[in-house]
């Protein structure tokens, strides 16, 4: 590998691998070897080499994955496409840039905001994830409500398959004749491919913006509103729960002007023309004050706006404060059970001895739990993981699903059969073999490997703002 | 298929007679660029559906799963036809959470008597496809075909969240799921779209509905020249104003429309009259929104070099719309022999055009260009007969429609066409690494090829 890629683009000591064990969850793999490409053809032969000496090999952007994604599960070696960042066309006529998978989220939108056009997908770690990462894991985030996770904003992909062979989906302009190849790689969690340049679709910024704060007593109110906003078929761009508790922690911590003394708050976003924007918003505070708002706020400017949503974008981070450990779950629901979810929640935390958090996605039905809990005591350890699959399994029993936007990686492969049948993954794994016939690319993820439970597995402090 | 093997009754053995069907003239009407099945089936269930693939995968026959087959004809001919599988008979919905605004409905569901279900609710699916009066859920997702409002609520695979179906391998599988953010497993059913009925049997699908807009607007303007109507369309897209449709007709598609609604009785905007190329813009919202657009459509209108333009009557943009939802539909039938094709850039442009109505122009055949949002254009030209000189002039277009799509980094396919012509077409240029991964989905769906081989381009 050295002599391929030089010196400086290959780490192999013990003390540097172990920078690379962890990612955003606290999944733990070591790999055997760390490389740096700069060109697409670079990892194509990084992938040949590593085939010659049967080593799997996973990519990895900025390690922020949340489900062990990017984890070197049976070792092998990292390719970490750090140092592929480079934005390689920008074509605003078209709404189109092409970039490369280590290019973070963030800096393709400031890129082309002077045009007035951004990149929709905006996962909270949107500041250091990269697109690579996005398009492995079909990232979400807060605005995904009203603008779609990042499979919507996807045209095309550059691909290198286990055996090297550079491959291209999609086009410029979206869709190709054949199969939709593009929408079966984004997501796959890197099992199928390394992505190695992306065109992405760039959205126009809305012309108006308003964000509200609609202040509850109760978590029931804020839950029932949102069910009712949804109803009523209003779409806001974001809509952000947080309850009581946390609101409380997060306020101490960040100051953002959440009442301490409310039961949950939520944090809506209405965004398009001037007129459907104050339309939206009047319906919003209409809906609330029906389930009984105590308060609705509208944020006056720019920085009361920024304040607000930092309270939730650091939220993960003032939990830290409070307890040696936290793990956050990703599971989904159908919005309309969104009351009966969370008392499900609070009964389950009940049961296994623990206060559970809520901070996460409202409006598209996409939970985020969170369990505090001291990973010393073994036994809090058990508690919190048999609390953990409890949940998922409530939200698959109201019609959800395992995970809205963190990916299964090797966090819930094991629970994957809660969702499918035997014939199902029969299928999904011909799939999977039909680009990766010998598990290369990624091996332990995504399918359950039978190493028995225990697989939700616990979310570490020093995680502080890296979150869903 | 065995020379002796009497397809009907044996499939009568398997799931009953009276799901069996083997009349000739029966067997006509489901026959594929002359390509006759041996018997249809029409189950009323998903076991026997999965009882079917697993007789056809025994028997080494070929299925191919229609609804109600108004576009059956996309796609290329198949190499092989033997059981037409009639999934009108599934027609339940399975599910549907107005307060979630998500649905599961079976495949052989009509779209029009779903709109209509849904509208009870306030609600409503925004996959406004061609033959919509007959078209079933599955077919439509099958086909893969545009909705006219695909610019504002994009296409099917923005609003799938999940399917059902049943594998080459006779097995019930299902993906995604009946929630709206889900990333639990692989895409699957994003390749379904569009599959033509070549990777499974779709018995299900599941969507993410929408909240029916309180009312919708339409405008419409005229352009002597087609430079002018592009101006047009680009002072509208960077306005950034969210339509819902987009189109530029081009004189002898805005005479046809013209033509087939006074036939009709219906409202004819005058516009249509005037051999222009006209431009088309849809919009929906609140009130307020609503004519805000509009407002906005007529200043640019104003600003361009074309005629002021105007905001239609209801009347008349409910026709011309529903129209332009339907321009598939007349557009293939437009002749006695017509080719259609859907042609994909990055940015339609005035060049491209213009040697695309050449192209048509050096046969003397009439043609007609739509061009939508986001880089589509139809394309149409009109033989008067199957003539050999006429097959040869409807050739030459087609073919060489393909190839200018392959210059310019595009994308052509041939939705209609004689199936000589069709038979003969330009392939796809997928390259050996593209092809060999669509024949991989494939054959990971379909080990044994039970599904119509050849229907989707490059021949798989």
């Amino acid at each position: 590998m050295k002599s391929l890629l030089g010196e400086k683009n290959v780490l192999d000591k013990q003390e540097d691998l172990l920078l690379y064990e962890y990612d955003g969850s606290v999944e733990k793999g070591r790999p055997d070897l760390v490389v740096f490409p700069h060109t697409t053809e670079e990892v194509s032969k990084i992938v040949k080499l590593a085939a010659q000496y049967e080593l799997p090999v996973v990519g990895r952007g900025a390690g922020t994955g949340l489900s062990g994604g990017a984890l070197a599960r049976g070792g092998g070696v990292m390719i970490v496409f750090a140092r592929m960042n480079k934005i390689i066309e920008v074509d605003l006529e078209s709404q189109r840039a092409v970039v490369q998978p280590g290019v973070v989220n963030l800096d393709i939108t400031r890129a082309v905001e002077h045009a007035g056009l951004y990149f929709a997908p905006d996962p909270s770690s949107a500041k250091s994830c990269t697109v690579g990462g996005n398009v492995a894991e079909n990232a979400g985030g807060p605005h995904t409500l009203a603008y779609g996770v990042t499979t919507n904003h996807i045209a095309a992909l550059e691909l290198v398959l286990p055996d090297g062979e550079i491959v291209r989906v999609g086009s410029k302009h979206g869709g190709t004749p054949g199969y939709d190849l593009c929408g079966l790689f984004v997501g796959s969690e890197g099992t199928l491919a390394l992505v190695t340049e992306v065109t992405v679709k760039l959205a126009r910024k809305a012309e108006a913006v308003k964000t509200l704060l609609a202040i509850f007593e109760t978590i029931e109110d804020a839950s029932q509103a949102v069910v009712e906003i949804t109803a009523k078929g209003i779409t806001p761009a974001a809509c952000e729960m947080l309850d009581g508790w946390t609101l409380r922690v997060v306020e101490d911590y960040v100051h953002a002007g959440y009442p301490r003394d409310s039961g949950a708050v939520l944090l809506l976003e209405v965004e398009g023309l001037t007129e459907a924007v104050e339309e939206q918003a009047a319906a919003i505070r209409g809906v609330c004050n029906q389930c009984r708002a105590r308060e609705v706020r509208v944020a006056k400017d720019d920085r009361e706006r920024g304040l607000l949503w930092k309270g939730r974008k650091n939220a993960f981070g003032a939990l830290g404060r409070v307890a040696p450990s936290n793990y956050v779950l990703d599971g989904v629901i159908p919005r309309s059970k969104l009351p009966e979810a969370l008392e499900r929640i609070k009964g389950i935390g009940k049961k296994h001895g623990f206060h559970i958090g809520n901070i996460f996605h409202a409006g598209d039905g996409n939970l985020h739990p969170i369990v505090l809990y001291d990973p010393r005591d073994a036994d809090q350890l058990e508690r919190a993981i048999a609390a953990a699959r409890e949940i998922i399994r409530a939200c698959v029993e109201m019609g959800g699903a395992l995970t809205g936007e963190h990916g299964v990686g090797m966090e819930k492969n094991e629970l994957m059969s809660l969702l499918f049948s035997d014939a199902d993954f029969a299928l999904m794994r011909r799939v999977h073999d039909a680009f990766n016939p010998d598990s290369a690319l990624n091996p332990g993820k995504i399918f359950p490997v039978n190493k028995g439970c225990g697989e939700i597995r616990i979310k570490r402090k020093e995680l502080a703002g890296v979150e869903a | 298929m065995t020379a002796t093997l009497d397809v009907p009754t044996r499939l009568a053995e398997v799931i009953g007679s009276k799901r069996v069907v083997a009349a000739v003239e029966e067997l006509d009407t489901y026959a594929i660029d002359g390509l006759r099945p041996s018997a249809i089936v029409r189950p009323v269930s998903t076991e026997e559906v999965m009882e079917v693939v697993r007789f056809a995968q025994t028997e080494k026959l070929a299925i191919l799963p229609l609804g109600s087959r108004s576009k059956c004809d996309l796609g290329m001919t198949p190499d092989r036809y033997d059981i037409a599988l009639d999934m009108t008979g599934l027609r339940e919905i399975a599910h549907y959470d107005p307060g979630d605004l998500t649905l599961s409905v079976d495949a052989g569901m009509p779209l029009r008597a779903l709109e209509t279900y849904l509208q009870q609710r306030g609600q409503f699916l925004p996959l406004a496809v061609p033959c919509f009066e007959s078209a079933t859920v599955g077919g439509s997702i099958s086909s893969g075909i545009d909705s006219a409002l695909r610019l504002q609520y994009g296409g099917a695979r923005d609003f799938v969240i999940g399917a059902e179906f049943i594998d080459g391998t006779g097995q019930f599988c299902k993906s995604g799921g009946r929630v709206v953010k889900n990333v639990t497993g692989y895409d699957l059913h994003k390749l379904l779209i569009g599959s033509l009925g070549t990777l499974g049997v779709i018995t299900r699908v599941n969507f993410r509905t929408y909240p029916l807009p309180a009312i919708s607007g339409g405008h419409v303007t005229c352009f002597g020249k087609l430079q002018e109507a592009l101006v047009f369309k680009k002072a509208v897209e960077r306005s950034g104003l969210a339509l819902a449709n987009f189109e530029i007709l081009n004189p002898h598609v805005a005479g046809m429309i013209r033509a087939i609604l006074s036939r009709a009785g219906e409202a004819v905007s005058p516009e249509l009259e005037r051999a222009e190329w006209c431009a088309y813009s849809a919009f929906e919202g609140t009130e307020e929104v609503v004519s805000r657009i509009g407002r906005e459509i007529e200043n640019a209108a104003r600003g361009s070099a074309g005629a002021p333009g105007r905001i239609l009557e209801p009347a008349e943009d409910v026709a011309l719309g529903g129209m332009l939802r339907e321009s598939f539909e007349w557009l293939r039938w437009g002749s006695p022999a017509s080719a259609l094709c859907r042609l994909v850039f990055t940015q339609a442009t005035e060049m491209l055009l213009t040697e695309l109505l050449q192209l048509a122009g050096s046969t003397g055949f009439e043609s007609a260009v739509i061009v939508r949002a986001a880089g589509i254009l139809y394309f149409a030209i009109f033989a008067e007969s199957e003539s050999e000189e006429a097959i040869a002039a409807l050739q030459t277009v087609t073919n060489g429609a393909m190839a200018l799509a392959r210059r310019e980094n595009g994308h052509a396919t041939l939705l209609h066409a004689p199936s000589t012509v069709k038979r003969n077409a330009a392939r796809v240029n997928f390259s050996p690494s593209q092809l060999a991964m669509q024949q991989r989905v494939k054959a990971a769906f379909d080990p044994s090829g039970v599904f119509v081989p050849g229907r989707v381009v490059g021949g798989i």
